[in-house]
């Protein structure tokens, strides 16, 4: 037990792996395959956990189905799901981005996840890179389900594609931008509870489900800058309406978008 | 063997708010196993997070590999491998597919299959990392540091809370590490760890390096040795004291129990069985104590260190 015995069990007798098994040899990977791989490990880590899967897609699909089945609240002229529909995109667009991102990335801190990955080959921007695309598939995902439900519901959108994906890439950003500044800046159970609150609060208050005129004109000011408004309205003034861009809904997300993600690059604590 | 220095940290000051943390620490990691030692909150973590880029230094310098951890990350990151003392894995993922994640984010990984079997996680089966033991998660976050072929690896407390046998497979692991050119600097709260696998060892206290050598180095040097011998009691101490050198000590504790104090070489010996010879004594149970890193330790620091 003496120290002269340090370094002997290396002998060939000991070593249970063959000599220079460990021989140094480091390096990176090429950034598109870490980028890649990232992805896909954030994306299966979503998929897998139960919590997120009622976020993103249970509550939508219930919402929309249940909403457009039974006349629960009046939404108006013209067939519930026309209305519906847009509405659950827009939810769908704000469970992943916002509400999933935030929870998952507030344990991820919590748990020291991003702290390790911090000193791995995979630059901060590459990490923050995947989790885009993992938002990005999911919302694929999830559009792809909706469209399915609605269509089958009897939903017949109008308008232009690209304003609609327009819409939702902003709604992204934006929604993104917030969520990752209170993952990086508040305590994991804090970031849970704020996160489900706001998701509720919004859903009620932002246009979702719920037309707007059923509010008060004052607070249908107010609630018409929220980014869930605007990317709710917006993406029904098109799918509905068949109206043109919607240039007042999507500046309203492009400054939620510009101020929520310069805010959380400049709070966000990795530890 | 003991080239350039794979960490260089000269006068590195620490501080979170009003506390102080490290306080104008020196240290010089050179290849093979360097152990830092030293009680909780005597600021080995910090030293360790300042070498991984985690921290930037109030004052004072850090190189590791000749880079700054800190400014030339990008090109650091890759060469070094870290465990951290807990967490660093996804909640809901399992241990093969956290540690092929983090082997393809290297060029040139360590063979997945080979280094689960060898660090045991093979029966961790599709368990996810929340509902692992405590032991299998160490032995993950071992996995992961080594798992992209380093240059250097740090480990945090690498055996904290593992049973024994887990902690001699982790012994092991570094040993072989180290002779396949890997260096290691970690960091302990148990002597024996760093007795066992160190090739240098840097005792912190107070946000300080108090001393630094080789195990054997620091238990010399450190303290005076003692010598024990036993023979029939009521010897003439005094008369043995006198043929000693002029620093010793010598004492009958119990009877026929005997106690030389000094620096304890081949010479006294010899001094203390010439006198026995003179003396018609059979001196039995020779023995001579070398002090434990721990004494050592309790010397420098006045402190007893937990576990």
């Amino acid at each position: 037990m003496s120290p002269e015995t340090t370094g002997t069990a290396t002998g060939t007798d000991a070593r249970t792996t063959a000599a220079g098994t460990y021989a140094p040899s480091p390096g990176a990977a090429p950034l598109p395959r870490m980028i890649a791989a990232q992805a896909v490990l954030e994306t299966k880590m979503l998929l897998r956990n139960g919590e997120q899967l009622l976020l993103t897609v249970i509550i939508p699909t219930l919402l929309l189905v249940l909403f457009s089945a039974v006349d629960v609240v009046d939404t108006g002229d013209g067939e519930a799901v026309d209305f519906l529909a847009p509405g659950i995109l827009a939810l769908a667009v704000m469970s992943t981005a916002f509400t999933g991102q935030a929870i998952a990335t507030g344990f991820e801190r919590r748990y020291g996840v991003l702290k390790r990955l911090a000193v791995s080959p995979l630059p901060r921007w590459g990490l923050m890179t995947a989790k885009t695309l993992s938002v990005l598939v999911t919302e694929v995902l999830q559009v792809i389900l909706v469209t399915v439900i609605a269509l089958a519901l009897g939903w017949s959108p109008h308008g232009s594609p690209f304003a609609v994906l327009l819409l939702l890439v902003l709604g992204t950003a934006a929604f993104s931008g917030l969520g990752l500044l209170m993952a990086g800046t508040l305590k994991a159970e804090a970031t849970l509870a704020a996160a489900n609150l706001v998701f509720l609060l919004l859903l009620v208050g932002g246009g979702v489900v719920v037309p707007l005129d059923k509010f008060p004109q004052a607070a249908q000011d107010a609630l018409g800058l929220l980014p869930i408004t605007a990317l709710s309205e917006g993406l029904r003034n098109v799918l509905k309406d068949g109206a043109g861009m919607p240039w007042g809904n999507l500046g309203i997300l492009a400054a939620w978008a510009v101020v929520g993600l310069a805010a959380a690059g400049r709070f966000f604590r990795w530890e | 063997m003991r080239s350039d220095p794979v960490v260089q940290v000269s006068g590195l000051v620490k501080r979170y708010g009003r506390k102080t943390a490290v306080d104008g620490l020196d240290l010089v990691a050179r290849s093979g196993i360097t152990a830092v030692l030293g009680p909780n909150g005597a600021g080995k973590t910090t030293t360790v997070e300042s070498c991984e880029g985690y921290r930037k230094p109030d004052s004072g310098t850090v190189r590791v590999l000749g880079l700054d951890p800190v400014r030339e990350a990008a090109a650091l990151r890759p060469r070094i491998g870290v465990m951290l003392q807990s967490g660093g894995v996804y909640s809901g993922a399992r241990a093969d597919e956290m540690l092929r994640h983090v082997a393809k984010l290297h060029a040139r990984p360590l063979d997945v299959d080979a280094l689960i079997e060898r660090l045991g996680l093979g029966s961790c089966g599709r368990t996810t990392y929340r509902r692992l033991s405590g032991g299998q998660q160490q032995r993950l976050a071992l996995a992961m540091a080594v798992v992209g072929r380093p240059e250097l690896v740090f480990l945090d407390e690498p055996t904290a809370g593992l049973d024994p046998q887990a902690r001699r497979a982790t012994w092991e692991l570094v040993r072989d590490l180290r002779a396949d050119g890997v260096s290691v600097i970690l960091t302990t709260h148990h002597m024996d760890e760093a007795e066992q696998l160190a090739d240098d060892v840097a005792i912190i206290d107070a946000g300080r390096v108090v001393a630094q050598g080789s195990p054997d180095a620091l238990c010399r040097g450190g303290a005076e040795n003692t010598l024990r011998f036993s023979g029939r009691p009521g010897l003439d101490v005094a008369s043995l004291l006198k043929a000693l050198p002029a620093d010793s000590t010598a004492a009958e504790p119990a009877p026929g129990s005997y106690r030389v104090g000094g620096k304890i070489d081949p010479q006294l010996l010899a001094t203390v069985t010439t006198w026995c010879a003179q003396h018609g004594v059979m001196p039995e149970k020779i023995s001579v104590e070398r002090h434990s890193l721990e004494d050592v330790f309790l010397e420098l620091t006045g402190k007893e260190l937990r576990g």
